[in-house]
C-alpha cells in the first residue's frame, strides 16, 4: 500500500466510527422533525437536547447556552451580526483582530459598509494581541470585541481570560472564534470570562457542516435566519439532526481523550518542529514557540512558493496546508503572515501543519525525510535561490 | 484542478538549470505575488539552440516555464515571439482562470530574453522597448475584501471590479 500521511487535520478530519454509528439511526429509523408533537418528534427533540449538554459540558457551558449551527462560519457570522444588531442603540463599534478568520474579518467588513466603525487590532511577531491595547481602543460606542483563542495558521493562543477580563470591565460583549481550539486545548467558558464561543465539529471529529456558538445566558442576539422558534428562537430551520448527534457524541469522546490527544500530539509536533529546522535551513518558525496549539506547526521556507510544495508533498503521500497567495482561491497571501510581519515573498513558502491523535512517529519520521528532499528540489528549480546561494559565495 | 499536462511538466520539469554564457536573459513576475520566472538563451543562426529557466512559484508556473522552453527550442526568434500566453495554456490542456495571468509568465520571460539577445546584438536597445506589452492585469478590489480575480462584482460590497 502507497504512504499516506495526513497533516492538514484543522482543514478536515476523518469521522470517528462511534459517531457515525450514533448518528446512522437519525438517518432513517428516527427521522422525525424535533418540533412537531408526537412522540416520534418529541422523542427526537429530547435527543438534540442530550447533545446539547454534551456539547455545553466541553466547555464548561449550560446546555441553554448553546445554539447548533452549520460550521464554525455560521457561528462566527452570528456572534458578530447577532451583536452588532441587537445592540444598536447601545453603539456601533467593533474591535476585531487583523488575524482573524475571513468569516470574522468580512463579517466585520460587512458592517463598515452600514453605520458601524470597525478596528482592525494589530498583533506582535508571534500573532498575540495586546489585552492592555484592547482597554485603550475601547470608547463609549463599543458594543463587541472579537479575537480567536487560538489561530489555524500560526497556532497562536492568545490571552483570552485577559482579554475577557478587559471587555467584562468596560462592558462590552467578547466573542472569541474557537473553531481551531475546542477538540485541541481544554476550554471553559465560565474561566474563560467570555460571552461568546464559536466551535466547529471539525476538530472533534464530527460531520464536516456541524459546529455551535456558545452565547451566555442572557444575552441578546438577533437570528440569522428567521424562521420558526428552533433553537429557542435563534436559529430558524429543521434541526440538522444527524449532524447534530454526530456532534454531540464527538464532544462526549473528545471530553475523556483530550488530555491523552494534548500529550501524543505534543510529542510528535516538538519531533517534526525540531526535525525541520536542524535538515532545513533558511526556514522560520510561525507563531509562538511555545504558547500554541500543541498539535500545531507552522513554517516559512525561503525560496520557493506553498502551493508548488503542498502538491510535490502530497505526490509523496504526504498531505499538509499552505498560506501562499498562489494556493488561495483570491490569489491573496495569508493576512495572518502579512499581520505577524513576514515578508510577502517569504509568506509564499508558509507551509502549516495540523496533527491528531491518528499520527504516529512513523508518519514524522516519514516527512523528515522527504521534506528536505522536496525543499531541495524545489529549491533548485528557484531563482531566488540561486542568487541567495550566488550572494553569499561571493561574501 | 490542474490537466495532466501540467501535472506531468510539474513532476518532471523540462530544461530547468541555468545557461552560464547565455546570449539573453528575461525575467518576469515578482516574488511577492508569488511568481517569477528567469529565462536564459542560448542563440544559432537565428534559432534558440538552448532554452533554460529558473522559477519560483506554484505548479502552474513551474509547468509553464517547462511547456514554454519544450514549445520553443529549435524554432527561430519570429516563431518564439510569436508564441502567446494562450498558446501556452492551450498546449498545457488548460490552466484554471485565476492562474491565466499571474503564472502564465513564461511567454513574458523568453520574449524579453529575446529582447535582451536583440538589444545585445544591435538591434533596438532595449530601453526603447515599450514595456507596456509586458504589463500583466490583475482582477483587484477597491475595497478590502478578498475577490476571486474572476469575478465581475465584489461579493462582499456588489461593487464592479475593474479588470
Amino acid at each position: 500500500m502507497e504512504k499516506k500521511v495526513y497533516l492538514d487535520n484543522a482543514a478536515a478530519t476523518p469521522v470517528r466510527k462511534e459517531v457515525i454509528e450514533e448518528m446512522m439511526p437519525f438517518f432513517d429509523a428516527e427521522f422525525g422533525n424535533p418540533s412537531t408533537v408526537y412522540d416520534m418528534g418529541s422523542r427526537i427533540k429530547a435527543v438534540v437536547d442530550v447533545q446539547r449538554a454534551k456539547v455545553a459540558e466541553l466547555i464548561g457551558a449550560r446546555p441553554e447556552e448553546i445554539i447548533f449551527t452549520s460550521g464554525g462560519t455560521e457561528a462566527n457570522n452570528l456572534a458578530i451580526k447577532g451583536i452588532a444588531f441587537a445592540h444598536r442603540k447601545k453603539g456601533n463599534h467593533i474591535i476585531v483582530a487583523a488575524t482573524e478568520h475571513h468569516s470574522v474579518l468580512n463579517s466585520a467588513r460587512f458592517f463598515e459598509r452600514l453605520d458601524y466603525e470597525v478596528t482592525f487590532l494589530k498583533v506582535d511577531e508571534y500573532g498575540l494581541v495586546d489585552p492592555q491595547r484592547i482597554r485603550e481602543l475601547i470608547r463609549p460606542e463599543t458594543i463587541l470585541v472579537s479575537i480567536a483563542y487560538a489561530s489555524n495558521e500560526i497556532g497562536t493562543i492568545q490571552p483570552i481570560s485577559e482579554i475577557a477580563e478587559v471587555c467584562k470591565n468596560k462592558g462590552v460583549f467578547f466573542h472569541t472564534d474557537g473553531v481551531a481550539t475546542v477538540g485541541n486545548i481544554p476550554v471553559d467558558v465560565k474561566q474563560l470570562g467570555v460571552d461568546l464561543l464559536s466551535l466547529s465539529g471539525i476538530p472533534l471529529e464530527a460531520p464536516k457542516g456541524t459546529g455551535a456558538l456558545y452565547f451566555r445566558k442572557g444575552l441578546r442576539l438577533m437570528p440569522l435566519l428567521h424562521g420558526g422558534i428552533q433553537e429557542s428562537g435563534r436559529r430558524g430551520g429543521t434541526e440538522n439532526v444527524p449532524g447534530i448527534v454526530g456532534l454531540g457524541k464527538a464532544a462526549e469522546l473528545t471530553l475523556q481523550e483530550l488530555p491523552q490527544k494534548m500529550r501524543h500530539v505534543k510529542v510528535l509536533r516538538d519531533k517534526l518542529v525540531s526535525g525541520v529546522i536542524e535538515s532545513i535551513e533558511s526556514v522560520k518558525l510561525t507563531g509562538h514557540p511555545e504558547t500554541r496549539l500543541p498539535g500545531h506547526a507552522s513554517f516559512c521556507v525561503q525560496a520557493i512558493e506553498g502551493e508548488a510544495l503542498v502538491f510535490m508533498l502530497s505526490s509523496e503521500g504526504i498531505y499538509v496546508n499552505t498560506g501562499s497567495a498562489c494556493a488561495s482561491k483570491a490569489l491573496k497571501t495569508s493576512p495572518v503572515l502579512l499581520a505577524i510581519g513576514i515578508p510577502p515573498e517569504l509568506a509564499q513558502g508558509s507551509i502549516v501543519f495540523t496533527l491528531d491523535v491518528t499520527n504516529t512517529e512513523e508518519d514524522i519520521d516519514y516527512v523528515l525525510e522527504k521534506l528536505p528532499f522536496v525543499v531541495g528540489r524545489l529549491r533548485s528549480m528557484s531563482p531566488l535561490w540561486g542568487k541567495k546561494e550566488t550572494a553569499q559565495a561571493s561574501s | 484542478m490542474y490537466s495532466e499536462e501540467v501535472m506531468k511538466h510539474f513532476a518532471q520539469p523540462k530544461n530547468v538549470g541555468e545557461i552560464k554564457d547565455a546570449d539573453g536573459i528575461g525575467e518576469a513576475g515578482n516574488p511577492v505575488c508569488g511568481d517569477m520566472m528567469s529565462f536564459y538563451i542560448k542563440v544559432k543562426d537565428g534559432r534558440l539552440e538552448d532554452v533554460k529557466y529558473k522559477t519560483f512559484g506554484c505548479v502552474a508556473a513551474i509547468a509553464v516555464s517547462s511547456k514554454v522552453s519544450e514549445l520553443v527550442k529549435g524554432k527561430t526568434l519570429e516563431e518564439a515571439k510569436a508564441l502567446s500566453k494562450k498558446a501556452v495554456a492551450e498546449a498545457l490542456g488548460g490552466l484554471p482562470k485565476e492562474k491565466m495571468h499571474c503564472s502564465n509568465l513564461g511567454a513574458e520571460a523568453l520574449g524579453k530574453a529575446i529582447a535582451d539577445y536583440e538589444a545585445r546584438h544591435g538591434g533596438m536597445p532595449l530601453a526603447e522597448q515599450t514595456e507596456k506589452q509586458f504589463e500583466v492585469t490583475l482582477g483587484c478590489c477597491d475595497c478590502s475584501t478578498e475577490n476571486p480575480p474572476q469575478a465581475k462584482f465584489c461579493m462582499s460590497c456588489g461593487k464592479e471590479l475593474k479588470k
